[in-house]
């Protein structure tokens, strides 16, 4: 009865609205942590897998060997692999998409590259402004490779002793 | 032909002159109402991002200011779609129906002493009348745009609305009793003397059940079951679009000024002074509405939005039997020696 009695008189009361109105009036002037994305970024890990590149050696040589182990480990079926023999008599692809729309980005065909070829760079803010463009073939791999190779040696290099 | 206009101005001059007079002192509310309720619009994203640790809008111009004219203008620009099995005269009259009262309403509104466009003896009616109109637009967009959720979010809205609107009537039945007028002047004039004067305290419980009232009233969180967008998409305004969906908008924000408006003018001495020495102005109204109004934002903030049978609860079991309590409480103390602390 006297519980009843109270529960009555500070629902009347409106405490637990205003305390909960105390709690947002309190958090409104709380500092912001708010990140302003294209001035400011999140601490990015050296594991980060985004946008995927090819990779090459010192000499300039691509480094796939198209083994399609990749191809095999994708769980999204996202690669697709071609390949043939070289005039040098090694194997070579002939093609090497991505199909970025279907990639879930887990980092399995980086897991699985023997010649550390393929792998997921820190790029996150990719676009393509038509039906395809997210399809990245060899050459558009390569380049990115290119590109930022500088990074992707960085990154592989402090994780070295985990690999 | 000098001769001809003198004579037109002879015979229309003053009647022109009035009809000019009229229409400049509406343009002098409406136009300033309409940017308050954009910036309204701004303001509330503002304060409910900082109570979200956020920083909310803060792209368009300093600190986000142009925000609330480039969705304006986005709204302007996007195609209204009709949809084919809504009745079309309806369906583009809503909006209008929701708006019209909306602005009509500050007709009687005063902003400081004498400064009112129609300084009517019964303006509190009037204004009673104007907001009860507005539930038909909502009604009517529900029903014109032939949606089953539009349907359900305007049958929510208007039974909403009509409960609230008992609650709403007797708290100011209580304000009318301190006053003894129902003009919006003399109320505010029946407050004079510092805030201890103001009908807040004697009517504390009054002022609170309108406060509440007028949440519901004008849809706000958390009492906005007619637009809930978790349970039917949009409610009554999900087949609009454009500046027929903007126009609803408006109207809501208006609404929430307007009911904001009143409880300054009614509970807290609308432009007077809560200290006696510091001159009276039309600053105090302001800074009084604009607390109020971030009360609105801080609890769509703060509260989770009610669930529809207990705001059914709340309208006719708790808070009418408060008001009707109240309002015969100060009756009888009125009749008492203690009277004078109820005028």
């Amino acid at each position: 009865m006297i519980k009843k009695t109270k529960q009555f008189l500070s629902s009347l009361m409106l405490i637990e609205l205003l305390k909960g109105m105390l709690l947002t009036g309190r958090y409104f002037f709380a500092r912001k942590i708010t990140v302003q994305y294209p001035e400011e970024k999140t601490p990015q890990s050296n594991r980060f897998r985004g946008l995927h590149a090819l990779r090459r050696y010192a000499n300039g040589e691509e480094r796939c060997i198209a083994c399609k182990l990749c191809e095999a480990v994708c769980p999204a079926m996202a690669i697709t692999i071609e390949s043939e023999e070289r005039e040098d008599k090694t194997r070579r692809t002939t093609r090497y998409d991505i199909d970025l729309t279907k990639c879930i980005f887990c980092g399995f065909c980086e897991e699985s590259c023997p010649v550390d070829s393929i792998v997921e760079t820190r790029i996150l803010d990719y676009h393509g402004e038509s039906r395809g463009d997210l399809i990245y073939t060899k050459e558009m791999l390569l380049a990115v490779g290119d590109k930022y190779e500088k990074q992707i040696a960085e990154d592989r290099a402090q994780d070295e002793r985990y690999r | 032909m000098d001769a001809l206009m003198t004579s037109v101005f002879g015979l229309w001059g003053p009647s022109i002159a009035k009809t000019f007079w009229i229409l400049l002192k509406i343009v002098a509310v409406v136009l300033p109402l309409m940017i308050s309720v954009a910036y309204l619009t701004y303001f509330e994203r503002k304060v409910i991002g900082f109570m979200q640790v956020r920083i909310g809008p803060n792209r368009v111009g300093y600190f986000g200011l142009l925000q609330p004219i480039a969705d304006a203008l986005k709204l302007l620009f996007k195609e209204i779609i009709l949809p084919t099995a809504s009745n079309k005269v309806l369906f583009f009259l809503a909006p209008v129906l929701a708006i019209a009262p909306a602005f009509a309403a500050w007709a009687v509104i005063p902003f400081d002493l004498n400064l009112v466009i129609a300084d009517i003896d019964a303006s509190l009616l009037y204004i009673l009348a104007m907001t009860s109109i507005a539930v038909y637009g909502v009604i009517i967009a529900g029903w014109a745009s032939n949606s089953k959720y539009a349907f359900l979010g305007s049958l929510r809205s208007a039974a909403q609305i009509v409960s609230y609107e008992i609650a709403m009537g007797f708290t100011l039945v209580g304000v009318l009793m301190c006053a003894n007028s129902l003009n919006l002047g003399k109320i505010v004039m029946g407050q004079a003397g510092g805030f201890w004067h103001w009908y807040v305290w004697p009517l504390f419980p009054l002022f609170i059940i309108y406060f509440i009232s007028a949440v519901a009233e004008t849809n706000r969180a958390p009492f906005d079951v007619a637009e809930g967008e978790s349970e039917i998409v949009a409610g009554f305004h999900v087949e609009y679009s454009g500046m027929a969906f903007a126009v609803f908008f408006l109207a809501e924000y208006a609404n929430m000024i307007l009911v904001s408006m009143l409880a300054a003018l009614m509970f807290l001495g609308g432009w007077l002074s809560p200290i006696p020495f510091i001159p009276d102005s039309f600053l105090w109204l302001l800074i009084k509405v604009a607390f109020l109004l971030f009360c609105f934002i801080w609890f769509r903030a703060t509260f989770p939005r009610y669930r529809y049978d207990q705001i059914m609860r709340l309208g006719w079991k708790i808070f009418i039997p408060i008001t009707i309590a109240w309002i015969v409480f100060i009756g009888g103390m009125m009749q008492t020696s203690w009277g004078y602390l109820f005028h």
